[in-house]
């Protein structure tokens, strides 16, 4: 693919990165690169058992290593005792009760890492091992006692909608199996906290993905005001959802105001996987109801994610699976019932799909089995039931956004299949790889489809608005926002809406940081919407002041100024400036708010305008698979997907490209393997990710139909390319060997036996 | 700590002292710990993921696994080393143009890996290119147009060279 370089990096153009040159130097900034002069290593002491009872932790044996400067609990946490983005559930040290592996309990600062080491290994904690909670099952049947004081279920809610009693000719049902997946991103989590003077306050600069957020629980557990906890972004390597929630953010800055001294807090990554909460594995079951022509009359189903010992945003997961259920189809009744419940198990949270990933894998096996039962092909069976824009979803709620998913699937199914594997085919073509181990007559090739609806940004009432600021000084602009840049890329984004906004070239942004007011979060596919809506409005405002001020220097109405190229001209007369020469000497600086409309709650029912708005994709996916040894390589993906408007066509290609090496890993790699409470796995030598060499052909298309409701026509591209890539790669596997799979990832063992 | 070292390393053609060290360093740690030279990017610690990648005498290694007092007496070299004259490289413009570059974590220890290869082999092929990069891992790309990255600088080379 190429693209096509406009001359100014304006939207629509594929602008390059500003921090690009900084990152393929190494000289970028990682918030794990950061030191302070007299700074000391901060590292946290977790638990080695998945529930159990602290009966006594002795510290002196870590104090008394030579070059520890300070060793917390609990009992030293200033102010709130827990924290939690939407219940404040979690402890910042375990006191009584240490609920999942790897909980923290204490925390040391000190020298050198080494020493830190050795100090978490000098400090004994005595634990009474409790019996774990570990099946969620038995935290809905009540079967366990409490694990914590809130209970073992998280949230239920329940979806009732049309009639209940409806039915159809043909019935299809199935319980489907979705792993925990771990967000892997590269940048493991780290800050630099540094107290100020007079102990009063800390800077913290970390790698988050909500910079306000952060700060808000932050403040509470360290007894401080707002205002007195700065948060400046560092860099970012990678997110994913694992930074949504606070990790280490409370503990190094406890460290720093306890020892007056700079402390810089990493995880390693076996430290990692303990260390951030991971996406939701679930059992879903459902049953579907239709008509001989495959149209969906009415689906049943009941979800179960397990949200581990802490609630994250289980609850808001929980929403997002239940009311996907139908996925883009329509589907006129509806009986859901959803939980979420509280285990031993490692907590679970955001990750990039957050629940609509679960819901899909579960709602295209339907499709592909209600297929089979009508002897209508994959294709066809989907585009009978495609949604439109005006129809009724199952919350009651009306579809609003601009739906193309017909042309999403029939752009895809128009791209042109791989040729077929050659007789003696290149061992690096074969599944498994460099292995050797597969033989080219054990090869069947198969084909799958997926397809899915995702809502963009957060819902049911809340206001997660977005701000910026715009300044024009002199013919330059400088943007400042808190929007956390994570890799997505909105840094390139914000100086080209700046660019065709104002007619000016020269744009720079100012640091990220707490600063300015929130951003909302870097996640739910929502900062091209968000805070793009807030630059491109501050940025409006600032072009008014300037038409105001060419209007008064040259007599001209402000109302018949306009922007064009890099000119301010007169639509209606012959005036014609450039930007850089009209703003001379002129400096204006405007804030602005964005929020998306309102929402509302679910009721009892699961009635109601819960969602914002949502995106559309289509996958298919060619696979080859060795059947007898269980070995499977993706071979091509091909994908069309709703993007509102392009603004970057090489921004989007890269996160396209990127959702589906994450929803491949899903399908066939990925998996936080979990006994009893007891992480398996915690490494990447064990948790197996897509290298180079699993890298499928991708074909994409994207479609632009703008959104209406959506700031500049376009829609957020971050999660809808990982949600039905998955299924559409377990439905090829199952088009291979005729196997029925109802669980991902697909392990050798799920095809062989 | 006790047991303290003093050693002398020499990277990217310069000899750097290291001082007052614990012998159990990795030679990752020493490069972005005590030399300044954060360029290489510890994501894994065991030689999974390429973050890490310099080159010690030519052969691309993974630093986190190499312990630092083993490698006096070696040519050491890290991505702050290729652009002592203060421009990019054709593989780093290729990055930063191709869309190569998301979050970038992952980034020096792919630009070192790239052009350990296409020194070694300046016409690879599509699976010689895979399998040279199969080391590293990028979380956020999916590896497309890193791929791209790849194909472009081969192919200006190529011109040039004709």
């Amino acid at each position: 693919m190429t693209f096509t370089k406009t001359q100014r990096d304006i939207l629509g153009s594929s602008a390059l990165r500003p921090d690009g040159v900084s990152k393929v130097q190494g000289d970028f900034a990682f918030s794990s690169d950061l030191h302070a002069e007299n700074m000391l290593w901060g590292a946290t002491l977790r638990s080695p058992h998945p529930y159990a009872r602290i009966i006594s932790i002795d510290l002196s044996g870590a104090w008394k290593i030579a070059g520890v400067e300070c060793v917390i609990t609990a009992e030293d946490v200033p102010g709130q005792l827990t924290y939690g983005l939407i219940s404040e559930d979690q402890p910042v040290f375990a006191k009584d009760f240490v609920r999942y592996m790897g909980e923290p309990v204490a925390a040391v600062a000190a020298d050198h890492p080494e020493t830190c080491r050795r100090a978490l290994a000098a400090i004994r904690v005595d634990y009474e091992i409790l019996t774990p909670l570990t099946n969620p099952e038995h935290a809905i049947d009540d079967s366990h006692e409490p694990i914590h004081p809130d209970g073992n279920i998280i949230r239920k809610q329940r979806i009732v909608h049309g009639d209940v009693n409806a039915t159809g000719p043909i019935v299809v049902e199935g319980t489907y199996d979705i792993g925990m997946q771990d967000q892997a991103f590269l940048g493991t989590e780290s800050a630099l906290a540094i107290p100020d003077h007079d102990g009063a306050g800390i800077e913290v600069f970390v790698a988050t993905q909500w910079l306000h957020e952060d700060r808000k629980q932050m403040a509470k557990c360290l007894g401080l005001p707002e205002e007195k906890v700065r948060i400046v972004l560092g860099g970012v390597g990678g997110a994913f959802g694992a930074r949504e929630d606070i990790s280490l953010q409370v503990h190094t800055s406890l460290l720093a105001m306890r020892t007056s001294r700079p402390v810089k807090m990493q995880y390693g990554r076996e430290e990692s996987f303990f260390g951030h909460v991971h996406r939701h594995p679930a059992q879903i079951w459902m049953r579907h109801h239709a008509n001989t022509d495959g149209r969906i009359v009415k689906i049943e189903a009941r979800f179960v994610f397990d949200g581990g010992a802490y609630s994250s945003t289980s609850s808001a997961v929980l929403i997002n699976g239940v009311t996907h259920t139908q996925g883009p189809y329509q589907c006129p009744n509806a009986i859901v019932d959803g939980y979420a419940t509280r285990t031993n198990n490692p907590p679970c949270g955001a990750m990039r799909g957050f629940g609509v990933v679960q819901a899909c894998f579960a709602h295209e096996g339907q499709m592909d089995k209600l297929a089979a039962a009508t002897g209508i092909d994959e294709v066809e069976i989907r585009l009978r039931n495609v949604i439109h824009t005006g129809d009724t979803m199952i919350t009651g709620q009306v579809l609003e956004s601009v739906a193309p998913l017909e042309r999403c699937i029939r752009e895809t199914a128009a791209m042109p299949l791989p040729p077929e594997m050659e007789a003696e085919p290149h061992e690096l073509d074969l599944p498994g790889g460099s292995g050797r181990t597969a033989e080219r007559r054990n090869i069947v090739r198969g084909i799958g489809w997926g397809v899915s609806m995702k809502n963009l940004m957060y819902s049911e009432g809340f206001d997660d608005y977005s701000t910026a600021r715009c300044t024009l000084d002199n013919g330059s602009v400088v943007l400042k926002f808190a929007t956390s840049e994570v890799g997505q890329g909105f840094v390139t984004l914000a100086p080209q809406i700046a660019r065709s906004v104002l007619g000016v070239d020269d744009v720079t942004y100012d640091t990220i940081d707490t600063q300015i007011g929130s951003a909302g979060s870097t996640s739910a596919s929502r900062q091209t919407w968000m805070s793009g809506g807030a630059v491109d409005g501050a940025c409006r405002m600032v072009r008014e002041r300037l038409f105001e001020h060419v209007g008064a220097l040259h007599g001209v109405d402000p109302l018949r100024l306009a922007i064009d190229d890099t000119d301010v001209i007169d639509t209606i007369g012959t005036l014609r400036i450039s930007v850089q020469e009209a703003s001379a000497n002129f400096s204006v600086s405007e804030t602005y708010e964005y929020h998306h409309r309102p929402t509302q709650d679910l009721d009892d029912n699961g009635q109601g305008n819960c969602h914002v708005a949502f995106a559309f994709v289509a996958h298919r996916a060619v696979v080859d698979v060795d059947v007898e040894l269980g070995l499977v390589k993706v071979v091509q993906i091909a994908t069309a997907q709703d993007v509102g408007r392009v603004l970057n066509p090489m921004s989007v290609i890269g996160q396209i490209e990127g959702g589906i090496a994450q929803g491949l890993g899903l399908a066939v790699m990925e998996e936080i393997i979990v006994t009893n409470g007891i992480v398996r796995n915690p490494s990447f030598t064990d948790y197996l990710l897509p290298t180079a060499l699993d890298a499928p052909q991708v074909l994409i298309s994207m479609i632009e139909e703008p959104d209406p409701q959506a700031p500049m026509g376009a829609k957020g591209v971050g999660e809808a390319p990982c949600i039905s890539v998955t299924p559409a790669i377990v439905a090829a596997i199952r088009n291979a060997t005729g196997k029925s799979i109802d669980r991902c990832p697909v392990r050798p063992q799920d095809i062989c036996f | 700590m006790s047991e303290l070292e003093h050693y002398t390393l020499t990277i990217n053609g310069e000899e750097r002292q290291v001082a007052d060290a614990w012998i159990g360093e990795s030679l990752l740690y020493v490069l972005r710990e005590r030399l300044g030279l954060p360029g290489s990017k510890g994501a894994c610690e065991q030689g999974e993921c390429g973050s890490c990648t310099v080159y010690v005498d030519n052969a691309a290694v993974c630093s986190c696994l190499v312990m630092a007092a083993t490698a006096v007496g070696t040519q050491i070299a890290t991505v702050e080393g290729l652009n002592q004259d203060g421009t990019l490289t054709d593989v780093q413009q290729a990055f930063v143009s191709e869309g190569a570059v998301q979050c970038g974590f992952c980034t020096p220890g792919l630009v070192m890996a790239v052009h350990h290869l296409l020194d070694h082999n300046g016409t690879p092929n599509e699976q010689e290119i895979k399998e040279a990069l199969s080391g590293n891992i990028c979380r956020c790309t999916g590896y497309g147009r890193i791929f791209a990255a790849v194909d472009s600088v081969i192919a200006v080379r190529k011109r040039t060279a004709s």
